[in-house]
């Protein structure tokens, strides 16, 4: 580790209603890793987007390289080489992946774009970095996962001393991860400052050296990473003490009726001859990589993509459902891993978003009963520890993990009896998860049947009643919870298809 | 129509602008054979009379839509570009040239001010030009004092100008002779704005942040300053088909122009470019412009008159949408997610 490269200085910044940062300090040397973790909200991001010139500080310093310094606009930080890769994803859909990573800096031949040449680029960049992507691809062709590693790689290729990654691990693969980690050693061992923000409270001990601890927009602690324990870190950060159980045999009863079967379903190239039953009160696990095909599953059950063959049965009923509308209709719910762009209107309040998909339960006449909707929103704020300034409050506002919440409750309200949570803690932190677990412990119990989706192995093992493993688009691997270990789901997850 | 989809020529073409360039040459052969007296030169000349302005504007308007905006000023933009211009040369004698450098730059000045209020102001697009549309169209009449405006005629002084988009000559013998050249100019232009939009960064900028200006701006890039720059070229083309008019057609109206724009941008959406922004083609859209052209000259002919033309290209733009919108489902699973919320309620941000 060496000399200090960038320096915070009791940084205070507002929002309308927030106050998000109160004198915040942060210290980042040459050559370490230094992780910033903090629960939903703490104030990471806004810091991180002050550092990087998208915000302006209202007081404090910033001192980086010996100077102090205070960039105007993301492109000064750029030029100081101070670079970000977003908790957001922040591509440009429309145009080429190597478009995207040259954005702002196009190689040129005279007057002219060279779009070979940032091919070329590119393509040696993915080289080096051991990720398997075509520059030529049109970037919102790819998977989430794929998107997030141009990310990176888009923010090394700019030679910077700095970089920040904002929970860079929540869209990627075990195999991704990897890869990163090799990338990011790779960088500190070029001596570059590294900023590291995740949820995942494995990765700390991992890949990082330093950590900050930041709470409620107040910065609590600084250690070195191998001195403290998990439970020590996890009590810096929420302030009290949480305890994390594992399931140890199902909760379901070996008669409940079957609420939701389907059989043979097959929908596009991802999901290739999938049967499954889901029973009253059961969490269903549904594990495997990344783009094993559990998304496009559930979203051809749920009508949002087109299913090619299979049939699906609720309450041992045959129905068809071709659209989202008729999949909430028989009272299935979706929270989708792609908040930002399925889950939520960002530009809405949160009783707007609250009340979205049954806003029929909302009505008086043909207006909208607005005291019914604050009251009901209410109550899931404050049921869901939702941290917001107040329920009128936009959603785009809220931290990533507060906007989760209210996708939740979004859907809660429905009263839906089959509940399909994708991801549903990807980006949340400790806290909010284990309040989310409890949440979907008492939905289950409460005669709900939820089918979550996730790529966290622990979360699986500890939430599920029964675990479906996916792997190509088919199912590989079936267990029950008392039966399951981690290594039995990675080898079911990692079986290849013939044909 | 799986295959015909991977055809190569319908690939690097794209299947809307395919579809617009049938559309075109049905058209084309439908009024040849529907009208004898459409199949005439002097028929062919007046399809290209009724391009260039429209032309013109298009190709602007076009990088105007590409941000995700719109340009509702540029046709009376163009009106009082070739108004103020025309009336410093009839009334003030102020030298011809310096006339048509005048009326260009009216147009480039309007488009500034569009793009000022969207960039910097944060005014919705629709709401600015709409404004500049009105003061356009006051300040056209407001400066001739309400006079109409007839710019010289070939033989008169200054009448040379309009050999820059039509040549009629008529020999010693009463021959007349017809060259449009206008076309030569209006294809330069369009061929020199579709490598500005893909081949420079103002271009790829103007792309990008018709996609996703967050990301673009994210990235360092100015992009205050690309959406201005794309609302000037909007303008600047509107002064340019303001020269254009001027050339083809004998006199100007003060207050007139109102619904030129619909025209050009009707052509733009034809042509293949997306109203959502971040994908947008010239060829497309010269495509486009010409489909309203032939519409425009061809009605006439078998007996329609000119709200038979609004009708028709009504109908063409929805289809040609359509068409584009139903090809795009099945094949591209991504861009189908897009436009499917799976909440139900299909309110994604993005559909
Ligand atoms: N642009 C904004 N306008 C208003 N409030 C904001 C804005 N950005 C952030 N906030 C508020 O500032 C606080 C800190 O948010 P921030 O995004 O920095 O949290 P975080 O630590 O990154 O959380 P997460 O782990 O969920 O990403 C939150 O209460 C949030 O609602
Ligand atoms: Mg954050």
């Amino acid at each position: 580790m060496g000399e200090v490269i960038l320096k915070a200085k009791e940084i205070d910044k507002s929002f309308p209603g927030v106050h998000a940062l109160k004198k915040v300090g942060f210290e980042l040397r040459k050559g370490e890793v230094h992780a910033l973790l903090g629960e939903n909200g703490a104030g990471k991001s806004t810091l991180m987007k002050i550092l990087t010139g998208i915000y302006t500080k209202d007081s404090g310093s910033i001192v980086y390289e010996g100077r102090e310094v205070d960039f105007a606009n993301p492109k000064d930080a750029q030029t100081a080489g101070i670079s970000i890769v977003h908790q957001e994803l922040n591509l440009i859909n429309h145009l080429t992946v190597a478009q995207n990573i040259f954005i702002g800096r196009e190689m040129m031949k005279g007057e002219f774009i060279n779009d070979r040449l940032m091919n070329e680029e590119a393509a040696k960049l993915f080289k080096l970095l051991n990720i398997d992507i075509d520059p030529a691809e049109t970037m919102g062709n790819l998977t989430v996962g794929k998107q997030q590693m141009c990310e990176i790689a888009k923010a090394i290729s700019k030679d910077a001393k700095v970089i920040i990654f904002d929970e860079p691990t929540a869209a990627l693969t075990d195999s991704e991860i990897e890869k990163l980690f090799i990338i990011i050693r790779d960088l500190k061992a070029k001596d570059m400052g590294i900023v590291y923000i995740t949820h995942r409270m494995d990765e700390i001990k991992v890949i990082t050296d330093r950590l900050t601890v930041m709470r409620d927009g107040e910065y609590v602690g600084t250690a070195y990473s191998n001195e403290c324990t998990k439970q020590e870190i996890i009590n810096m950060m929420v302030g009290r003490v949480i305890y994390e159980e594992p399931k140890q045999k199902s909760n379901v009863a070996k008669d409940a009726p079957v609420v939701l079967e389907v059989k043979n379903l097959n929908a596009g190239k991802m999901v290739k001859d999938v049967s499954f039953k889901l029973h009253k009160g059961e969490i269903l696990g549904f594990a495997g990589l990344m783009g094993a095909g559990r998304t496009e599953t559930v979203r051809a059950i749920f009508g949002a993509d087109p299913l090619d063959s299979g049939e699906i049965f609720i309450n041992n009923q045959k129905v068809s459902i071709t659209k989202p509308i008729d999949a909430v209709q028989y009272g299935i719910g979706y929270l989708s891993e792609d908040r930002k762009r399925y889950g939520i209107i960002l530009d809405k309040t949160i009783s707007e978003n609250t009340t979205m998909a049954s806003l029929e339960k909302f009505t008086k006449g043909i207006f909208i009963d607005k005291k019914k909707e604050d009251k009901i929103t209410q109550k899931y704020v404050d049921d869901l520890k939702t941290k917001t300034p107040g329920i009128s409050a936009f959603v785009k506002n809220l931290s990533g993990g507060n906007q989760q919440k209210v996708v939740i409750a979004k859907w809660l309200v429905r009263n839906c009896d089959i509940l399909i949570f994708d991801e549903p803690t990807k980006g949340i932190d400790v806290g909010a998860k284990s309040e989310i677990y409890h949440l979907m412990n008492e939905l289950a119990a409460s005669g709900k049947s939820i089918i979550m989706i996730s790529s966290e192995l622990p979360e699986i093992l500890r939430m599920s009643d029964r675990i479906v493993v996916m792997s190509e688009g088919r199912i590989t691997g079936e267990l029950n919870i008392e039966d399951a270990t981690q290594e039995g789901i990675m080898h079911a997850a990692t079986i290849v298809n013939e044909g | 129509m799986e295959k015909l989809k991977n055809n190569p020529v319908v690939k690097t073409i794209g299947t809307q602008r395919l579809i617009a360039l049938l559309a075109l040459i049905v058209l084309f052969a439908f009024f040849c054979i529907a009208s004898p007296s459409f199949r005439q030169y002097t028929t062919f000349v007046s399809i290209m009379d009724a391009s260039y302005y429209i032309g013109f504007m298009a190709i602007g308007v076009c990088y105007a839509i590409t941000t995700g905006g719109i340009d509702l000023s540029i046709g009376t933009v163009l009106v009082c570009s070739s108004l103020i211009s025309g009336t410093l040369f009839v009334r003030d004698g102020v030298p011809l040239v310096l006339c048509l450098i005048i009326c260009v730059l009216t147009g480039t000045l309007f488009g500034l001010c569009n793009g000022l209020m969207v960039s910097k102001l944060g005014l919705p697009p629709f709401v600015a030009t709409l404004g500049v549309m009105l003061v356009s169209k006051g300040f056209g009449s407001i400066f001739t004092k309400a006079q109409s405006v007839s710019w010289p005629q070939v033989g008169q002084n200054g009448g040379w100008f309009r050999y820059i988009f039509k040549i009629n000559y008529t020999d010693v013998a009463g021959n007349q002779y017809l060259v449009p050249t206008g076309f030569i100019l209006l294809m330069i232009m369009a061929v020199i704005m579709s490598i500005v939009l893909n081949k420079t960064r103002t271009g790829r900028y103007i792309l990008a942040l018709g996609s996703n200006k967050e990301a673009t701006r994210l990235s360092g890039v100015n992009v205050d300053k690309y959406q201005t720059i794309a609302y000037v070229f909007s303008g600047t083309f509107a002064g340019i088909a303001g020269l254009a008019y001027a050339a083809i057609y004998s006199t100007l109206l003060p207050g007139a122009g109102g619904g030129f724009e619909m025209d050009a941008i009707a052509s733009v959406v034809i042509g293949g470019t997306s109203m959502a922004g971040g994908v947008a083609t010239i060829a497309g859209t010269i495509i486009g412009v010409y489909i309203m052209a032939v519409l425009k000259t061809g009605l006439p002919f078998i007996g329609l008159m000119n709200y038979w033309q609004q009708l028709i290209t009504g109908v063409v733009l929805v289809i040609a949408v359509f068409m584009d919108v139903y090809n795009k489902r099945p094949n591209k699973r991504v861009k189908a997610k897009k436009s499917i919320s799976p909440d139900g309620l299909g309110k994604g941000k993005e559909a």
